[in-house]
């Protein structure tokens, strides 16, 4: 029998803000998180910009030896799940660490510490490369790190579909914990790649925007005047907790969990199915799974990463699944202000949907000044936030490979 | 600077340790807090800072301050 389970933590470390809060109301107010590079030199490059984390210290959270075992994505994702933790309000002293799943996602894993390593080793030779190396870079490893920091003993895993890794990861969560392979789990995921060689690999592919005179608007999904989207980075994680177990320990809910929604298009390496199959049925899966009828859907934050291909797709996607509800539906994209955080994407956009979904509020698509007509004709909520009751949501993540999840969360009514 | 200090120095900062726990008998693995990956990594340290080679061997013999000491004074012929 299928449990139910709801969202009781959530914890975000971005360029927007490193509490939920804070993020959210940046969000709201539609401020860009985008900025000029400062960590690398970026002379010889065409991409200068980035929703980059500045002023960065790993040794104010971790010791400094804790930290230089730690890959930057990794001490993101041990950040967020902290604040997760504090935030569900959890004493783990009382639960059954051995229902605890930890299912975290990263699309890369560590960047950084492969490209120092491989450096040194054409520097001086393959006897200096680190023993930590390979345990440092693994893209799992943020979830074995969760897991002994809270000795947290659940299904521990992590899993990869490139920008749709971590809604693969949090809707895997929500199965487990449906069909009692676990009690609670903590899911998310974490991304770091800023560093020169992944700017360069993604600035060759064109897809990224070269707006580097005017960073807070480079990210501008459904816009006539994007050129492509803009890397972020950071963690987004959440509790999920099975119902019963929220509800008897006084949990603050901020949603229930309602379905979910994967598919493949089997159709290009890196672009989306033109006409939007892929992502039509991973949303009406979703939808299904919720038991539910499209025409329920109030609120949708998209993939919305701002290349032309994506930005299409995705509306024709929207278009198949709902028909002429899709027009009523309040669409926004979080990529606009956040940059895209590729497999944290899903956990950070899933954070927003679920504010949304908590407090009646859907939080705008900035740089949307010059909508791109015919092709993107939806109410992608320009420039302002609006209010409006939202019932049900769904958080969309596509990846590269052609891998499709969306999430549904339903407003919490007990 | 002495090879002792120069190796109690390398140990501190590798291992984040305080000094007074780096007295010659103390092990890496059983009293410092290090795994075998941070033993390996102290090892590197060692041949770098001392331009020296340090085998496999003879690496794994290395599992105290006093054995690390010995060993490089050896090395440089001290």
């Amino acid at each position: 029998m299928k449990r139910r389970v709801v969202v009781t933590g959530m914890g975000v470390f971005t360029a927007l803000g490193t509490d939920v809060e804070e993020f959210y109301n940046n969000l709201l107010n539609g401020v860009s998180g985008i900025s000029t590079i400062e960590r690398f030199d970026t002379a010889e490059m065409s991409v200068k910009i980035a929703g980059e984390i500045k002023n960065f210290d790993p040794e104010k959270y971790f010791e400094r030896n804790e930290a230089k075992r730690l890959d930057r994505f990794t001490q993101y994702a041990l950040i967020a799940a902290e604040s997760a933790i504090k935030d569900c309000g959890m004493d783990l002293n009382t639960v059954d660490r051995d229902r605890f799943a930890v299912i975290t996602a990263s699309g890369i894993g560590g960047m950084e510490t492969w490209q120092t390593n491989y450096k040194v080793m054409l520097e001086k030779g393959p006897r200096r490369v680190s023993p930590l190396f390979i345990p440092m870079m693994i893209s799992d490893i943020a979830a074995g790190r969760i897991s002994m920091k809270w000795d947290l003993k659940g299904p521990n895993y992590s899993l990869t579909s490139a920008c749709a890794s971590s809604g693969h990861a949090i809707g895997t969560a929500y199965r487990t914990i449906q069909y009692g392979d676990a009690d609670f789990a903590i899911c998310g995921g974490a991304e770091a790649v800023i560093t020169d060689l992944a700017i360069a690999g993604f600035a060759n592919m064109k897809a990224l925007s070269t707006r580097n005179d005017e960073p807070q608007k480079a990210s501008r999904p459904f816009d006539k005047d994007r050129d492509g989207f803009v890397m972020g980075e950071g963690s987004g994680m959440l509790i999920l907790e099975e119902y019963e177990h929220a509800v008897k320990r006084g949990a603050k809910i901020y949603a229930e969990m309602a379905g979910i929604g994967f598919s493949g298009d089997a159709k290009d390496i890196v672009a989306p199915d033109p006409e939007g199959n892929g992502a039509k049925r991973a949303m009406l899966a979703a939808v299904n799974d919720a038991g539910i009828k499209p025409e329920d859907i109030d609120h949708i934050n998209t993939h919305g990463t701002a290349t032309p291909t994506g930005d299409y797709a995705e509306t024709a996607g929207i278009k198949l699944a709902f028909g002429d509800h899709a027009y009523k539906i309040a669409i926004n994209s979080t990529k606009s202000m956040t940059g895209h955080l590729l497999g944290a994407a899903g956990a950070i956009e899933l954070i927003g949907t679920v504010k949304a979904v908590q407090t009646d509020t859907v939080h705008p698509t900035i740089n949307l000044d010059n909508q791109d007509l015919p092709a993107c004709d939806l109410n992608y909520t320009p420039n302002k936030f609006i209010n409006r009751t939202v019932k049900y949501a769904i958080s969309n993540t596509f990846g590269f490979g052609g891998h499709n999840a969306s999430i549904l969360v339903k407003k919490f009514e007990g | 600077m002495s090879v002792e200090q120069k190796v109690k120095e390398i140990i501190m900062d590798e291992l984040g340790v305080d000094e007074a726990a780096v007295v010659p008998e103390a092990s890496f693995i059983n009293d410092l807090g290090a795994d075998s990956l941070a033993t390996v990594e102290l090892v590197m340290k060692f041949e770098d800072e001392f331009d020296i080679k340090i085998e496999e061997d003879e690496a794994e013999k290395i599992t105290t301050v006093g054995s690390a000491i010995d060993f490089i004074k050896k090395q440089l012929g001290e």
